[in-house]
């Protein structure tokens, strides 16, 4: 069992709903792809050959700042329980930690975390530098990845070319290696029907979504992970600019859909989003697709000024504890346990309950 | 399940419509689906490249590459690329340089980095290129020169005499 009380704020730190637009949005991530030069990309290299990448680029985060005092992970050595509870704290990708229906965990798969930075290594690029702020906080997202990126370029030599920057393993991604995403709540645009025109316009301005947990996962509970689709041509600055125009706009939509359900079907909203809050606090049993779903309800009441008194701090927590693996480790059972639902619900409304009082 | 069309292969795309309110389920061979023009995910491909993979490098000879258009550092071949939409190590940029841009271009609408510059440890940052990219060709034609890459030198130097006055 792995000890993430190690890690400070239990790696979760964007949770706490203190960065801009928090009601809105859950966090903003940045992740940098880099590689070694002279070194063969992961596809096709050999254990040996990744267990000298987690050397060599261990060395050079204990002489930095911002990784000095990581917390290592080798996911090639956690089991199944453990890599899923790295996962759905977003601080892995479903890749690295081996979690598809065929997949297993690559040898040398590590995470080095500290704070709000962290690497992933030997995931499809040697490594990925990866920054995680609560809100929508691309500046400042960024501004850490790049000290970290400076950090540890200033001591391995990451493989660059003079016209397509830095390089790597699949050419989406070459140029500045940037991916900035941000995790945000439509379900405004979702209730009004608006949002596959909001999707659609923005893979026109070069933009892509995706659902709650990153690369190839499903939306669920309303969340969308918005990001930039090209890295190549354009200055990182510029990256940044155009997706944080974009991601403003979709918040501007979203106010307004919002503003039109209440303004249309006040009665309707108000008994769904209120529907949503008894059945949390009052279910016997609770699926995670259907705790998301709900919760999605609560935040929409809540973002509305509808339902007064639970904090988003709260209903982040949710969506974090209400996950298999955390919920099987926080119970002490199997993550497949038959009974999972029924403790999810019990989770839930101890949660609530506790809300309640804490507000008496 | 055989196929509704054909009832001969096997049915691997199941195309959910609605037509006149009704739902219907169309279960179909992957021939019979591309008669149709339904793509399949098999069909446009398993990575996010889709199409531009299937596409690529066909009808390229490699520039660079060595024997059998392989990669000489890492082996890996436009074959391998097109299969797994990734590459086998930095060099293979070199070795499919011509495929690699022309898909570059399609995929990003440019094929020139103008971000961050990377100072290797201990160099001094790498020469910001002038704006129509010619240091940047001189000093890919020194590199190609100096490893013996005659053919892409052949081509630098016809681009850079595009370039200069």
């Amino acid at each position: 069992m792995i000890d993430l009380s190690l890690l400070t704020d239990g790696g979760v730190g964007w949770l706490d709903a203190s960065g801009p637009q928090s009601h809105l949005v859950l966090s903003t991530r940045i992740r940098l792809a880099r590689n070694l030069a002279g070194r063969v990309f992961q596809g096709r290299n050999s254990e040996t050959e990744r267990e000298q990448i987690l050397q060599t680029v261990e060395e050079a985060a204990r002489e930095s700042v911002l990784l000095r005092r990581a917390v290592r992970f080798r996911l090639d050595r956690l089991d199944r329980n453990d890599r899923q509870l790295l996962h759905e704290r977003h601080l892995v990708s479903k890749e690295l930690a081996g979690l598809d229906p065929e997949g297993r965990v690559r040898s040398g798969a590590a995470l080095l975390v500290q704070d709000r930075a962290g690497v992933m290594l030997n995931e499809e690029d040697h490594l990925r530098i990866q920054t995680l702020h609560s809100g929508f906080a691309l500046d400042e997202a960024y501004a850490d990845a790049d000290r970290l990126d400076g950090e540890l370029g200033g001591r391995l030599p990451f493989a660059f070319h003079a016209e397509f920057g830095y390089l790597t393993s699949c050419p989406t991604n070459v140029g500045t290696g940037l991916r900035a995403s941000v995790l945000i709540h439509l379900p405004g645009l979702v209730l009004t029907k608006e949002i596959s025109k909001v999707l659609q316009g923005l893979a026109q301005v070069g933009l892509t979504f995706r659902g709650l947990y990153g690369e190839g996962s499903e939306v669920v509970g309303n969340f969308f992970q918005l990001s930039n689709q090209t890295t190549l041509g354009k200055t990182e600055v510029e990256l940044l600019d155009h997706l944080g125009k974009m991601v403003r706009q979709v918040i501007d939509y979203e106010e307004r859909a919002r503003e039109v359900l209440l303004r249309d079907a006040p009665a309707i909203i108000e008994d769904k989003v209120w529907r949503a809050y008894g059945l949390l606090r009052y279910a016997r049993a609770l699926s995670f697709d259907e705790a998301m779903n709900l919760l999605s309800g609560v935040r929409l009441g809540v973002g509305v000024g509808l339902i007064p008194g639970v904090g988003m701090y709260t209903l982040n927590r949710l969506l974090i504890h209400t996950q298999p693996a955390h919920l099987a480790v926080a119970e002490t059972v199997a993550i497949n346990d038959p009974e999972l639902p029924i403790r999810r619900a019990r989770y839930v409304r101890k949660v609530l309950e506790d809300e309640v009082e804490r507000l008496r | 399940m055989d196929c509704d069309q054909c009832h001969e292969r096997e049915a691997v795309i199941h195309l959910t419509q609605i037509v006149d309110e009704q739902v219907t389920t169309l279960h179909l061979c992957e021939r019979c689906a591309a008669e149709k023009g339904v793509e399949s995910a098999a069909t446009v491909g398993k990575t996010p490249l889709g199409g531009f993979l299937a596409a690529m490098g066909k009808g390229v000879t490699p520039q660079v590459a060595g024997i059998g258009g392989a990669c000489p550092r890492c082996g890996a071949t436009l074959q391998d690329f097109r299969e797994s939409g990734r590459l086998g190590c930095p060099e293979c940029y070199r070795s499919f340089e011509a495929p690699l841009r022309d898909l570059l271009r399609r995929l990003h609408g440019s094929t020139h980095h103008v971000g961050e510059r990377y100072a290797e440890p201990g160099h001094e940052p790498a020469v910001e290129p002038v704006g129509d990219g010619r240091e940047s060709l001189r000093q890919q034609l020194r590199l190609a020169v100096e490893t013996e890459n005659f053919e892409l030198a052949a081509e630098l130097r016809d681009r850079l005499r595009v370039l200069e006055p």
